[in-house]
Order: C-alpha cells, then sequence, then structure tokens
C-alpha cells in the first residue's frame, strides 16, 4: 500500500506586516529585505492561534477531500509552535474538528517537519496500520521571533498547511531524510519552561537565534545533495520532474539551489513574497496554492524538500 | 587559479570576466553576503577546501580569495 494526497487546504491570518512597517520597527528597509529574502509581507496571527490555523486549513483539505473528519484515523501536525505542551495540537485539532475515530500526536522537525510528517503517514499507510491520514504544519512563529533582532524577525511569518492522505494500492514512493543534531546550534530556541523547581529573579525571554550565513550554506549545500539521493533511488533526473516544492525559507536559497541543480528556476514554485518563512506549514500551502490553481495535473512528479533546525533535511518524491 | 576564480565569480554576478583583475572587490560588483556564500561554497568545491565562515568577512578583493585558498592548500 501506500498513500495519495486527495486534498489540501491551507489558511494565513489576514494581519500582515510588510517590509514599510518592519521599517519603522527595526533598522531596515523594503529593498534591503526584498534583495536578501524575496519577502514583502508575512502574516501575523492576531485573533488566530496555532490551533486554529491548522483546523481552517484541515477543513479546507478535507472539504478538498470530500471526506468527513470521522473518516481520519490519524491526524499528525508538524509544530514548533504549539499553543499548549499538553496537550497535543493534533489533539485540540481533533476536538474541533469531531474527528473522533483518529489517533493523534505532533512531529517537531522544524522546516522539514511537514516532509518528516508526510513520511510518517506513509510508511503507516504501507504497513497497514491507518488509511485516511490529515498532515497539517502550522506555525506562529511570530511568538518566538525576537522582534528586536532586524536579522531575523524580517524572515518569519505565520500559517497553516494541510494534505489529507488516503491509502490505494501500489509501492510507496522514495523519500530520504538526514538529520545532524551536531551543527543544531546555527538555528536554535530555548524553551522558556525550564528548572521550575529553582527560584528566578526574572523569567528567562528566549528567541529564535540563526547564523544566517551558516544556515544559507547549509541549505544550498544539502538540498541538491539530498534531491540528487532521491533521484538516484527513484532512478529518474531533473528532467523527468515537474515541480521541485521547497520549504519557502529564502528565495536567494531557493535560486542558489536551482542554478546548481542546473534546473530552470520555473520548476522551483514559489510564495515566499507574501509569506515569508512559515517553517512547517510553508510546504503543504504552496502545494495547496497550486493545487487550487490548477497548476498540477494528474500524474506529474512532485519533489517536496523541507530543511531547517535541528538540522534536519529531507526530500520525498509524490505523484499527483 | 586567478582565471578559475575570475570565471567563478563572473557566472556567479553574471559579469564579464575580462573585466575582473585581482584588485576587483566585490562590493564594487553589487555582491552582498549571500552571493558572496554562494562564491565561496563554489570554490570549496572547485579547489577542495573548505573555507572557514568566519573568514569570508576578509575576502574583499579577487584577489584575496587567490591569497586566501593557496594558503590553504600549502
Amino acid at each position: 500500500m501506500r498513500g495519495r494526497i486527495c486534498g489540501t487546504g491551507s489558511y494565513v491570518p489576514e494581519h500582515y506586516y510588510d517590509n514599510n512597517d518592519l521599517s519603522k520597527m527595526v533598522e531596515t528597509n523594503d529593498e534591503w529585505i526584498r534583495e536578501r529574502t524575496g519577502i514583502v509581507r508575512r502574516h501575523i496571527a492576531e485573533e488566530d492561534t496555532t490551533v486554529s490555523m491548522a483546523v481552517k486549513a484541515a477543513r479546507n483539505a478535507l472539504a478538498d477531500a470530500k471526506l468527513n473528519a470521522d473518516d481520519l484515523d490519524l491526524i499528525l501536525v508538524s509544530t514548533i509552535t504549539p499553543n499548549t505542551v499538553i496537550p497535543s495540537t493534533a489533539c485540540e485539532v481533533q476536538k474541533e474538528l469531531g474527528a473522533v475515530n483518529a489517533t493523534c500526536f505532533d512531529i517537531s522537525a522544524a522546516c522539514s517537519g511537514f516532509v518528516y510528517a508526510y513520511n510518517t503517514a506513509q510508511a503507516y499507510i504501507s504497513a497497514g496500520m491507518y488509511r485516511n491520514i490529515l498532515v497539517i504544519g502550522s506555525e506562529t512563529l511570530s511568538g518566538i521571533v525576537n522582534w528586536q533582532d532586524r536579522g531575523s524577525c524580517i524572515l518569519f511569518g505565520d500559517g497553516a498547511g494541510a494534505a489529507v492522505i488516503r491509502a490505494e494500492e501500489g509501492e510507496i514512493l522514495p523519500s530520504v531524510t538526514h538529520s545532524d543534531g551536531a551543527k543544531g546550534q546555527v538555528l536554535a530556541c530555548e524553551s522558556r519552561q525550564q528548572k521550575n523547581w529553582q527560584e528566578k529573579e526574572n523569567e528567562k525571554q528566549t528567541y529564535v537565534s540563526m547564523d544566517g550565513q551558516a544556515v544559507f550554506k547549509f541549505a544550498v549545500k544539502k538540498v541538491p545533495e539530498v534531491i540528487g539521493e532521491l533521484l538516484q533511488k527513484a532512478d529518474l533526473t531533473e528532467k523527468d520532474i515537474d515541480l521541485f516544492v521547497l520549504h519557502q525559507a529564502n528565495l536567494r536559497i531557493i535560486e542558489s539551489v536551482a542554478k546548481r541543480m542546473k534546473t530552470d528556476i520555473t520548476k522551483f514554485p514559489v510564495n515566499i513574497e507574501e509569506y515569508g518563512n512559515t517553517s512547517s506549514a510553508s510546504i503543504p500551502i504552496l502545494l495547496d496554492e497550486l493545487n487550487k490553481t490548477g497548476c498540477l495535473q494528474k500524474g506529474q512528479k512532485i519533489v517536496l524538500c523541507g530543511f531547517g533546525a535541528g538540522l534536519t533535511w529531507g526530500a520525498t518524491l509524490i505523484e499527483w | 587559479m586567478l582565471e578559475k576564480v575570475k570565471e567563478i565569480v563572473a557566472e556567479g554576478l553574471d559579469v564579464n570576466a575580462a573585466d575582473l583583475t585581482a584588485e576587483t572587490t566585490f562590493e564594487s560588483l553589487g555582491a552582498d553576503s549571500l552571493d558572496l556564500m554562494d562564491m565561496v561554497m563554489t570554490f570549496e568545491d572547485e579547489f577542495g577546501v573548505e573555507i572557514d565562515t568566519e573568514a569570508i568577512g576578509d575576502l574583499k578583493t579577487i584577489g584575496s580569495v587567490v591569497t586566501y585558498i593557496e594558503g590553504l592548500k600549502k
């Protein structure tokens, strides 16, 4: 058995900060941000939460898949920004959807999270354990970003994307994933819940910290490598792939990857201009936009590729 | 090595290799830190060296790249 994506959905909050808004908060400007990142706007959850965005994206995906919530037997949520430590975001989503027959848990793999969660879904389907799986990436990164750090706050945004994956006959398609905890400090964020047995004078404020150049180098090196491994495993070449749906971290990363792969940039769809980096939500949001705007045709071969904190990275082949 | 470095820079920044000299600065070519990082990765692949991220800030001219890489290869 293998899984097939039979529905997609996404949701981003209405409110956004454009580059000019940010230039009033930190020393930066529209031109600088556009040139180095390709980002123009990032949406910010005001009323919304990681759970509420996940639920809205999930409802879209279920409608697209023409499936009822009680048909689901597994809900996987990838997030690094849950509203609550317990219960998991997936259980909260289950409650809102009324997906009473689903088993629910979260996956933490940062910007690779959707690819990891998708692979987990495939593995469960292929093992015969579940048939109808909802995979969601939902992030409220605005909550962990330091809005006084111009190097990082310009990059991130909030949003959620979802896909419904259904079991069908056939061989599971290949995927390749890697992790390298030894290099984890280049992109990190400490938990605020630590050592509560101690008296604390001041509660430590923790935010995302990032060595931008090191992350850029990691991404531009590892993404072509892992896609190369995937294609070799699938016995395909770049030419056989219709679209490379990459995590939307930075337009410059995507451009450098395309150049290194000697592959036409038009095969790399982007929407980072509108949303910034939404971590594990970026791939399913982009996939949903491609799906809903008729850019995807049945039988197309698509590579999904995530990369980010951990470090984690991975690529997986899907057939539309 | 100078010629190869010029070639990589010309391709990386979409400029004419014939216009480049050892004294040409990356700043004068309009390169930002990500352009430089991208070229550094190509230098690493091409010359089989690893360039320390900390050292990249000192690589201001094409000639300084050649000197730095030759130093690593000794």
